[in-house]
């Protein structure tokens, strides 16, 4: 459960964030990364972002939670 | 990729070679795990590599006290559980979450910020929230807590289980029979405690320690790495994660931790207990911790007969070893938290176990 998912920041005020995730958007805190800006992709877990990540690194986790996603259905 | 992943496995032989023994390498990682076996990387191994999948899901080394501690508080009618989805069944001495919910009063929540906002939309309730996770875990519980001090939110609290890894590292090479020579040190922890984290490890146990990200090339060059130091009887720590993780990690984060919470000794499932590595809430915010506010002793609990679990997370035997692995404990029926957990060495395994080799 300690896998954070690269996500990019479509919204921001404050350090209140909608983020985007291949796809499906949700609610995110910056509270622990004040660096991050609207249009930046961060890694987010458990609701915060945690650190910024680049595109090429996002797209290998992004496959990576798709196969996840499988094996944990396949296992349900 | 080839060219990459022919190096890995000339490290891995000549490091089995110069040992001319069996080399065990532990993920300390549930995420590891899942990827380890899903992309078969195991059956690329020479015959005397072997991975041993450690404490590394968090849900998986829950006491089980601390399972019937929540139990019991989702037994009473003026509270609601927040819990994320993954402990929802796990089995303590009576059932499980999902099977004791029969008032309906217990929640899956994606987020901490969620499991507040479930306290202030139902005031007439007393939200407990289910805090486990490692150190990528805890800064989201400490932001709330903070959040809810601030706010004055009294029907909001928390039952921290969240764990450290670095002391869990440390108990494992503390035991006398351990056969651990190195570790696959966790992607995500180590983007909030920094790789520098894990030199105490090296440094004392003379234990190469390599944090790796979680696709199937970054596994595989974290092992030659590992292989590399071996064959050389170096001990270092070292990130190719390069990506994410720096050897400070997320100071921000640390400060939230620390100032929330701090590390006291605490119970894990299969290793007993171990010293400093759960956190508490502090003195400061201590109205928005469970256990005092439901005057609550954790006990630690029992595991269930025959379930062994606890060797399993300790690399002392591979699931199939116990008596109980795809015979009254299997996936859709799970008896240990190995086997619940999507993330547990023993659910990895029935569905992956069966091993081939490389030649």
């Amino acid at each position: 459960m300690c896998l954070a998912i690269p996500a990019r920041i479509v919204e921001l005020q404050g350090d209140n964030a909608v983020v985007d995730a291949m796809g499906n958007r949700f609610k995110a805190k910056t509270t622990l990364l004040s660096e991050a800006k609207l249009g930046d992709l961060v890694l987010v877990h458990a609701g915060f972002a945690i650190s910024l990540v680049d595109e090429e690194e996002a797209k290998k986790t992004w496959q990576l939670i798709a196969e996840i996603n499988d094996y944990a259905r396949e296992n349900s | 990729m080839l060219e990459r992943i022919h190096k890995a496995q000339t490290l891995m032989d000549s490091a089995c070679k110069a040992l001319g023994r069996r080399i065990n390498i532990m993920e300390v990682c549930g995420t590891h795990t899942v990827s380890i076996f899903r992309n078969g990387i195991n059956t690329t191994l020479p015959k005397d590599l072997k991975l041993l999948s450690g404490p590394g899901c968090p849900v998986c080394v829950t006491d089980q006290g601390y399972i019937d501690a929540v139990l019991k508080l989702a037994e009473q009618d003026n509270c609601l559980i927040a819990t994320y989805g993954d402990m929802v069944r796990v089995p303590g001495t009576q059932g499980s979450l999902e099977t004791r919910n029969t008032k309906g009063n217990v929640r899956v929540v994606l987020s901490s910020e969620d499991a507040l906002q479930l306290a202030k939309d139902n005031p007439e309730k007393t939200v407990v929230f289910v805090a486990v996770g490692f150190e990528t875990t805890a800064p989201a519980t400490a932001v709330v807590v903070k959040e809810a001090a601030a706010e004055d939110i009294e029907n909001f609290c928390v039952l921290s289980g969240h764990k450290l890894v670095v002391p869990a590292m440390r108990a494992l090479l503390s035991q006398k029979n351990h056969n651990i020579d190195a570790f696959l040190c966790p992607g995500h922890v180590s983007v909030i405690i920094g790789f520098g984290a894990f030199t105490e490890i090296a440094e004392q146990f003379n234990r190469p320690c390599v944090v790796a990200g979680f696709e199937p090339m970054q596994i595989i060059e974290g092992l030659g790495e590992i292989c590399r130091q071996l064959a050389e009887g170096s001990a270092e720590v070292k990130s190719i994660y390069t990506a994410v993780v720096t050897e400070q990690g997320n100071t921000v984060a640390q400060k939230i931790i620390a100032e929330c919470f701090e590390p006291v000794d605490g119970w894990w499932r299969g290793l007993g207990k171990i010293e400093k590595s759960t956190l508490k809430l502090k003195d400061k915010y201590s109205r928005f911790d469970a256990l005092k506010r439901f005057n609550i002793t954790e006990t630690p609990g029992e595991d269930t007969s025959g379930c062994r679990c606890g060797e399993v997370l300790c690399g002392l035997i591979e699931p199939p070893q116990c008596g109980l692995f795809g015979k009254s404990c299997t996936p859709d029926s799970p008896v240990g938290p190995c086997m619940v957990s999507s993330e547990g060495a023993c659910s990895a395994w029935f569905k992956y176990g069966r091993e081939r080799r490389r030649q």
